[in-house]
């Protein structure tokens, strides 16, 4: 343990560790296999640890996507080994792909992965605070993982109320098929994420502030490193609420308490339950809901900024401003989770209120984009891939986020609510987005996670079919929803007003193959390059911020014995009188202002 | 590589931008009094939200190609940025959005704040897995009593939702799976659900509300046009949610009177 060797915890002044003798590692480096790659203690094999989970729970999050949009266009089609697929079993792959997507993947590559590896790198710490709470942290969401995919495998299946699990549905197990004990391993498994998901918000947010090295004040972090020291911020306060929900909702299942179950009857039958409330559920799943949405986005934000100021040799526009919007997103975003609520019985007068919030919210994010706009303005912008990843998140935020203002009118909520439009505009801006960002960070920090060079030449490929691709299969989900087609229908046969969206939904599908198919030629590059790709120097981007000042891979403690001392802002790009265009945060020559 | 962005950028916004002003896919025929208020909001949000999508693409686009690293690239300006600026587009996004969502609060007002008006027809809808019913308290204008004891989904209609014969309010209580109100009249909605949540959806009358088990909510919607419409459930409910559909007859005053009397007729 290290947190107990700073001791200065002025947010505002340079300090951080005594460089003569504290910041020295805690923990030697492991020597074993098992303490090394297994059992590891070290933040950037944890982050990797966490990158791979992520990486294996994307593909199956993207498998059962594919196998969705194959049932929707194909209901009959006799797959090899899966068979026919049934209503049922497609709500299924929709509720098992949103929740693995949202916690395994969305949450768990950006902050566990990218935040993890290079958090205390980038503040010039030796490791996380908690070493220990992080590897368990780790192997907790490792266990979550295992039991959510128990769920495809007990009898009745996986469970079928949707990734937000509203109850009554998901609290009583005679409602469907896979709502037993399918049902019961899904809460768990969130339940056992959330625990994790604590525990890695204390360990960032203790790092951030307790662990930066001398000179790293909290306005000269990078943004990355303020992305994912918000996000902490809203994982400790949004998982809490989560882990009670879903302790409760176990309890309405297995102990016959009524939380959120009133008297109802199913097929006939009255259920045990008296005088729950289903809202309940709604207002405490969205109360970690959104926050979640922001969990999943602000570190994809932190990473487009200090790429689109890397790559168009430029400071960040505003980093001020870029600092006071992802607070005000954090501040914000834990009071608009009634906007998901709008049709669900609540007060209309409160709709009024979080209406109100949500628009508010536009504004920090609407800040944001002008400040990369301006950014990439008057730059010298190098298109390597990683950058070409940002831009992407950039375009694709804007298509995201201005679908939201629809969505955050209650009155457009009336047409809107439930359709394939919630399901384009957030798969764009949470979903595609977000994963932007995590191909962005992939292939920028890959020569320093793993001292080679991925292949340029496939990257651009991968990017431009993605790019066309994910736009081809989420932009039409917004016409679809302007013409009322319900989201969560296996099939659009039963309404005679959806069968003209037919041809639309088989075009979404053939655009899906070819997408899906673009990221085998990223997973090739990536362990490629692993491997074959040609070796990296220590800084190939010619960047600024302080993993690019140490070897790469960087050693055990990050700066061989070293603690590094900053005499800059993270983006000084293009400083006029330097030798370089780019002032490394720990160069103590040369004079900026910041 | 500059140029590649910028054409793959504008194109999409093109595509984008293309089918929804050319309306290929739109918003189902309005047929309620609702719908002109809140198309018009739906039109208003989609005109300023596209002239800013098409804007920040098209400078994206722009900007990634104009200021492209080259051999002659001019000096990159040192600057942190530009606090006028920041200011100024701070104000003016926060007067976009909220004034767009005042605009439109005065819309969701008038369709959820006041109870229904006087003389509107009463109507009870009933969700359950996987089907709507929909309840007419009859001549003497009251819903008569139901119990969850007496609920027989397999038997339909009044049995579905548990009707309570031995109580006299009951007696001319008519239950249906099809939807028939008079035109130009308020409905008068009572929305419950047996089971699960289920959402009462009808596109073509601007309507969507949950219905949630324990809770009675009241809502209220007028059609303005004679004609079928369909009703779709939009809250996911188990596996048959995707057909758990109802038709709305929206007829004339004299039609629904004959129908109503025909149905009490048939129960007698």
């Amino acid at each position: 343990m290290v947190a107990q060797d700073s001791h200065d915890h002025d947010a505002h002044g340079p300090h951080g560790n005594d460089p003569h003798g504290h910041a020295v590692h805690a923990h030697a480096a492991p020597t074993s296999f098992i303490r090394k790659y297994i059992f590891s203690l070290d933040h950037k094999v944890i982050g990797l640890q966490y990158y791979f989970l992520a990486l294996t729970a994307v593909f199956v999050g993207m498998f059962l996507s594919l196998l969705m949009r194959i049932h929707m266009i194909w209901p009959t089609a006799n797959l090899p080994l899966l068979g026919h697929i049934q209503p049922e079993t497609y709500l299924s792959l929709l509720t098992m792909h949103g929740t693995i997507m949202v916690f395994f993947v969305l949450t768990t590559a950006p902050q566990g992965g990218f935040g993890n590896y290079f958090l205390p790198i980038q503040i010039g710490a030796p490791d996380m605070a908690f070493p220990v709470l992080n590897m368990l942290s780790f192997w907790t969401t490792f266990i979550a993982f295992v039991v959510i995919l128990a769920a495809f495998f007990v009898t009745g299946g996986a469970p079928l109320h949707g990734w937000t699990g509203y109850a009554p549905l998901s609290a009583l197990p005679s409602a469907g098929p896979g709502e037993q004990l399918g049902a019961d391993l899904w809460i768990a498994s969130i339940a056992i994420f959330c625990v994790a998901s604590l525990m890695g918000a204390l360990n960032f947010i203790t790092t951030t502030l307790d662990l930066r090295a001398k000179g790293m004040t909290m306005m000269r972090m990078p943004l990355t490193v303020w992305a994912w020291f918000i996000t902490a911020i809203l994982g400790l306060l949004a998982f809490g609420v989560l882990l009670s929900a879903g302790i409760l909702l176990l309890l309405d299942r297995n102990l016959g308490t009524s939380f959120y179950v009133p008297l109802v009857v199913v097929n006939g039958q009255i259920m045990g339950h008296k005088g729950g409330s289903p809202l309940l559920w709604q207002h405490l799943f969205w109360f970690f809901g959104h926050p979640e949405v922001y969990i999943a986005i602000l570190p994809g934000m932190g990473v487009a900024s200090q790429l689109l100021s890397t790559f168009s040799r430029k400071p960040i526009f505003g980093y001020k401003a870029m600092v006071y919007a992802i607070m005000g997103i954090g501040f914000l975003g834990f009071m608009v989770w009634g906007h998901h609520m709008f049709m669900s019985g609540m007060s209309p007068y409160s709709a009024f209120a979080f209406s109100i919030m949500t628009m508010a919210i536009g504004v920090p994010s609407a800040i944001k984009t002008f400040n990369w706009l301006g950014t990439i303005r008057g730059g010298r912008v190098r298109f390597q891939t990683p950058m070409l990843y940002a831009i992407g998140f950039v375009s694709l935020f804007v298509s995201g986020g201005l679908s939201g203002p629809f969505l955050a009118q209650p009155v457009l909520d009336i047409p809107l609510h439930d359709t394939a439009f919630v399901v384009g505009h957030f798969h764009l801006i949470m979903g595609v987005a977000a994963i932007f960002g995590m191909f962005a960070g992939t292939y920028y920090w890959f020569p320093k996670m793993f001292g080679r060079m991925m292949n340029e030449k496939w990257g651009r490929v991968h990017f431009f079919l993605t790019l066309a691709g994910t736009y081809a299969i989420f932009m039409p989900m917004h016409y679809l929803g302007m013409a009322a087609q319900p989201r969560r229908y296996s099939q659009f046969t039963e309404l005679a007003y959806l069968q003209h969206l037919i041809p639309l939904n088989t075009f979404m599908t053939y655009a899906a193959f070819v997408t899906i198919g673009a990221q085998f030629i990223f997973v090739i590059n990536l362990f490629w390059s692993m491997f074959k790709g040609p070796k990296a120097n220590d800084n190939p981007w010619e960047a600024t911020t302080l993993e690019w000042t140490t070897a790469t891979p960087p050693p055990h403690d990050n700066f061989g014995g070293k603690t590094p001392v900053v005499y800059h802002g993270p983006y000084e790009y293009s400083v006029p009188g330097a030798p370089k265009d780019f002032v490394m945060q720990t160069d103590p020559a040369t004079v900026t202002s910041h | 590589m500059g140029l590649a962005l910028l054409a793959i950028i504008w194109l999409i916004t093109f595509f984008s931008t293309y089918f929804f002003v050319a309306k290929t896919w739109w918003l189902p025929h309005g047929a309620s009094t609702a719908a002109a208020f809140i198309d018009n909001q739906f039109a208003l949000t989609y005109v300023l939200m596209g002239i800013v999508f098409v804007a920040a693409q098209g400078a994206l686009g722009l900007f990634v190609w104009q200021y492209r690293e080259r051999p002659d690239s001019k000096k990159v300006e040192y600057s942190h940025g530009n606090t006028k600026l920041e200011v100024l587009w701070t104000v003016l996004t926060a007067i976009l959005f909220v004034g767009l969502n005042l605009m439109g609060s005065s819309v969701w007002a008038h369709e959820r704040f006041a109870p229904a008006e006087a003389g509107s027809v009463p109507v009870e809808v009933t969700g359950m897995q996987f089907a709507w019913y929909f309840r007419y308290p009859g001549t003497d204008g009251k819903f008569g009593a139901t119990s969850p004891k007496l609920m027989d989904p397999s038997a339909g209609n009044e049995a579905a939702v548990g009707l309570d014969t031995t109580d006299p309010a009951s007696k001319d209580d008519v239950v249906t799976g099809t939807m028939y109100l008079p035109v130009s009249r308020q409905v008068d909605l009572r929305l419950r659900a047996v089971d699960v949540i289920h959402s009462f959806f009808v596109p073509n009358m601007r309507f969507k509300q949950d219905a949630v088990p324990g809770l009675e909510i009241h809502m209220h919607f007028t059609p303005t046009e004679i004609g079928d419409y369909e009703i779709a459930c939009a809250e996911l409910c188990g596996l048959g949610h995707y057909k758990m559909h109802g038709m709305l007859k929206v007829v004339s005053q004299e039609d629904f009177d004959k129908w109503l009397t025909a149905r009490e007729a048939e129960k007698q």
